[in-house]
């Protein structure tokens, strides 16, 4: 900002901490869909067959989550029982190094 | 051991290609056997960057296609010592590009050089995929500017998943952060993403930081690698970035804007 602007009153907008806020936001979900390993669907689809040899779940109540953070990929693994066939919304997860 | 570092970024106009040869040149000129090539089939440019686009006789894809001898087809550079140039093809083919052909070509080079520089095509199709594919190292080259910062995220997933060294499962690519067309003084004012901003967001070390530089546009003008042009803010930096690419621990500079006279700040218009 240079004098005459100080002078009369223009404060200019902190657009940067917009960017960084949309970028933040974005790749925090892109990351999940895109950086997916090509095996996600496939072992997702192998996993459901497993859980369903023993439990009748259905398609949706297993979510299967890859996440990628500083030097570790996180898989998560989620299954919704149903009522009772143990306590609901049991889940565990498990990290790849 | 002679390495394979592909620079890269995405997003196409960030400055890979400049910095594809102001980097090589750097390793050339600290005494390392350097060869730069251009991936960008259909669209070469390195050669315009480096000067040489009058000298081209035989290009990379000649070699991978053509039973044309490397040798034929590599430029050596005249200005710097040990920098060799192999330029790519005009061909509209995007099959010319064979996996194979690459691999032949890169193990040749791996004989005679230290440091083998692939300037990666915008994009993310078979030229950017062939250019990162056998890369041991990469350099991403980012703008202070969303949409480039977003591509260069995409371009991380992609080293990590379609690299050879992901797909065997060997150590990964080791990445380094380029951000080029740094504006500290719009930085200063909130108006461009600051370096830590970008680092926060794509979580890779810092290679350098470019400052925006009116001597980038004339080197390229002149066919010269802007880091041959000492008195230029921009080719301190590439040599500073050519320094921690080799090693060394280096501070980072031009993160702040240079001081202004009085008379400069009350008359200057902003950008």
């Amino acid at each position: 900002m240079n004098l005459l602007d100080r002078f009369f009153g223009r404060q200019p907008k902190n657009t940067a901490v917009e960017a960084k806020d949309r970028l933040k936001i974005l790749l925090a979900h892109e990351r999940v869909t895109t950086n997916a390993p090509d095996f996600l669907p496939m072992m997702k689809q192998e996993i459901l067959e497993v859980i369903r040899k023993y439990i009748a779940v259905d398609k949706d109540q297993v979510k299967v989550h890859m996440q990628r953070q500083q030097g570790v990929s996180v898989l998560e693994l989620e299954v919704e029982l149903p009522q009772g066939q143990g306590p609901a919304g049991k889940s565990a997860s498990l990290s790849l190094a | 051991m002679s390495k394979v570092i592909v620079v890269t970024s995405g997003k196409g106009g960030v400055g890979k290609t400049t910095s594809a040869a102001a980097i090589a040149t750097g390793l050339a000129m600290r005494g390392h056997k350097t060869v730069v090539i251009d991936f960008d089939v259909g669209l070469r440019n390195l050669d315009l960057i480096m000067g040489c686009e009058r000298r081209v006789v035989f290009d990379f894809i000649n070699v991978i296609n053509d039973g044309v001898r490397l040798n034929q087809a590599l430029i050596k550079d005249k200005r710097v010592e040990n920098l060799s140039i192999l330029p790519t093809s005009q061909t509209k083919d995007k099959e010319a590009l064979k996996q194979e052909g690459v691999q032949k070509v890169l193990d040749e080079l791996k004989g005679e050089f230290d440091y083998i520089i692939c300037d990666s095509p915008a994009g993310i199709e078979r030229g950017a995929m062939m250019s990162l594919y056998f890369a041991d190292e990469a350099i991403i080259v980012t703008n202070p500017e969303v949409s480039s910062v977003r591509d260069s995220d995409r371009i991380l997933g992609i080293l990590n998943s379609k690299s050879r060294r992901a797909e065997l499962g060997l150590d990964a690519v080791k990445q380094h952060l380029l951000v080029t067309r740094y504006d500290a003084e719009r930085v200063t004012k909130g108006e461009m993403l600051k370096l830590d901003d970008i680092v926060e967001i794509l979580a890779i070390p810092v290679l350098g930081v470019i400052p925006q530089c009116s001597s980038v546009l004339s080197a390229s003008n002149v066919g010269m690698p802007v880091i041959l042009d000492e008195k230029s803010k921009a080719s301190d930096a590439y040599k500073d970035a050519v320094s921690r690419l080799l090693g060394e621990e280096v501070d980072l500079r031009f993160l702040l804007p240079e001081k202004k006279s009085f008379f400069e700040r009350l008359f200057r218009r902003s950008a």
